[in-house]
């Protein structure tokens, strides 16, 4: 995993969000196209409900990865923000500790996106 | 205390008997009571409690009547009521924290606070408690979701259907029977029993109208070309007006309908009277001359031979709460009024002016349509 601390690129930093838009897309169109089809899938509602809970844990799952490796690139904490000198070392604080402020954001998100999987009843009629 | 027994009286005025809102106007009132008592200066009980008073009056006149949300008479009016109630309580004890923590950091005096302190305040307060906040917010919303729009499969089954087609600038009323085929057709008023379910199949003629019945709930858009659905039940008898929510042309403001909420007795029987075979109505000269002048072209009324479907049904015309779709109050004079010029009161109407007929044929027309029950 070295080659993650030396590698500059701004994947890392898109990571949590990318998994949220992920996240939003499967849950949102699974229900369309399970609501649309309702006859042709042979599938009950709940065991769509808890396929895309399963795909809510795995996505928690990655993101709190992503942030994990962004506190590693930001050293765990040990320097406070904004490290906004020109060097190498503080670019790669600088983007650690905002991937860890948007893996924080998406983690979020994704748990408000999933808040419908609890309460949805029944396909609209 | 002269302010206050004002207030009450406007306030009383200004409410139907909602026991909701002449409860919030005893808080007020109370209220208002105690700022006299305690300010005893001339310009002040004259001055500022009168502009206090005039202000809330007419901010609390907003609340209660035919066509409001906020004096809910419907199962999913309620629900949005409810909705309101705890969003406007949940967003005011924020806004309330908020404006304390800014009023004690704005008048204490300043003390160094610990980065670590600073830190935790911003993690608990800025971050942990918005998310919760919003998050147990957000889950009541959704979670009131089908009482809002009882969409869901069986929540529509078995009731009574009204198909409702929004022209420019009225509605057109049909009232169909348990097979789905149309019983009855009538315009610009629906007749609803209280405490029975009513699906609405939502058409549009022309442009895209909505249809909202603020005191009962809604609103669901009517799209040309597409069926939607909405169902409603009334919870309290009552009239109650529905206004066009979706901007659909010059006289848009001016289409608006009468819901009649009738005891289910009430209901069966009115409408047992529209479905059985139409009684003629009396012949006078007035019914001669709508058939001589044309009228019969686009307006149907039930026992004659009138069947044009161009211009809203007129069957019972004398039974409605209003004239030009919410328009005019129904007296002989608007009608006559409307007949003469019916552009100048509904701009962009399709019924032309008759203000050439004599003076004597519109009043007997009018006097004929105003008779019909």
């Amino acid at each position: 995993m070295k080659w993650l601390r030396e590698i500059e690129t701004f994947w890392t930093l898109f990571t949590a969000p990318t998994v949220w838009a992920l996240h939003f897309l499967i849950c949102y169109v699974a229900f369309a196209v399970f609501c649309a089809k309702q006859g042709a899938l042979a599938l009950s509602f709940d065991t769509v409900r808890l396929a895309l809970g399963g795909v809510t844990v795995v996505a928690l799952g990655v993101i709190v990865l992503s942030a994990w490796l962004a506190w590693r690139q930001w050293g765990f904490g040990t320097d406070d923000p904004p490290h906004d000198a020109p060097t190498d070392e503080d670019r790669r604080k600088f983007q650690g500790f905002a991937t860890l402020l948007l893996a924080g954001l998406s983690f979020v998100a994704v748990l408000y996106v999933s808040v419908p999987l609890l309460f949805i009843g029944a396909c609209q009629s | 205390m002269h302010g206050g027994m004002h207030f009450h009286t406007l306030c009383h005025l200004s409410s139907s008997a909602n026991t909701t809102y002449r409860a919030d106007c005893c808080t007020y009132d109370r209220s208002e009571t105690a700022i006299s008592g305690r300010i005893r200066a001339p310009n002040q009980i004259f001055g500022r409690p009168v502009l206090t008073i005039v202000i809330a009056t007419l901010a609390l006149a907003g609340c209660s009547g035919p066509q409001s949300a906020l004096d809910p008479a419907g199962v999913e009016a309620s629900a949005v009521h409810h909705l309101f109630i705890v969003m406007v309580i949940g967003g005011a004890i924020i806004w309330a924290m908020t404006i304390g923590v800014l009023a004690y950091a704005g008048r204490t005096r300043p003390k160094p606070i610990s980065v670590r302190g600073a830190s935790r305040l911003i993690v608990w307060g800025g971050v942990a408690f918005p998310v919760v906040v919003l998050f147990l917010l957000l889950s009541y919303a959704v979670w009131l979701m089908p009482q809002v729009r009882p969409w869901l499969p069986g929540a529509m089954d078995g009731t009574a259907e009204i198909e409702v087609t929004g022209e420019q600038f009225w509605w057109r009323i049909l009232y169909l029977d348990q097979t789905g085929k149309p019983a009855f057709e009538t315009a610009n008023e629906l007749h609803l029993p209280v405490g029975r379910r009513t699906t609405f199949r939502l058409k549009a003629a022309d442009v895209i109208h909505s249809f909202w019945i603020p005191a009962l709930g809604g609103k669901m858009d009517m799209i040309p070309g597409r069926d939607n659905s909405l169902s409603l039940e009334p919870t309290k008898a009552g009239i109650y007006r529905g206004p066009c929510a979706e901007f659909c042309g010059t006289s848009h403001a001016l289409m608006a309908f009468s819901v009649v909420v009738m005891e289910e007795v009430d209901y069966l029987a009115w409408r047992a009277a529209r479905t059985q075979a139409p009684v003629a109505p009396q012949k006078t000269s007035g019914q001669e001359l709508f058939f001589r002048h044309g009228c019969a072209a686009c307006h149907a009324i039930a026992g004659t031979p009138a069947i044009g479907r161009i211009g809203p049904d007129l069957t019972a015309l004398g039974e409605r709460q209003t004239l030009a779709a919410g328009t005019l109050s129904n007296t002989p004079d608007a009608m006559i009024r409307f007949i003469r010029d019916p552009a100048s009161i509904k701009p962009g109407v399709k019924m032309p002016a008759f203000g050439m007929l004599p003076d004597g044929d519109i009043e007997a027309i009018s006097a004929w349509l105003g008779g019909l029950k």
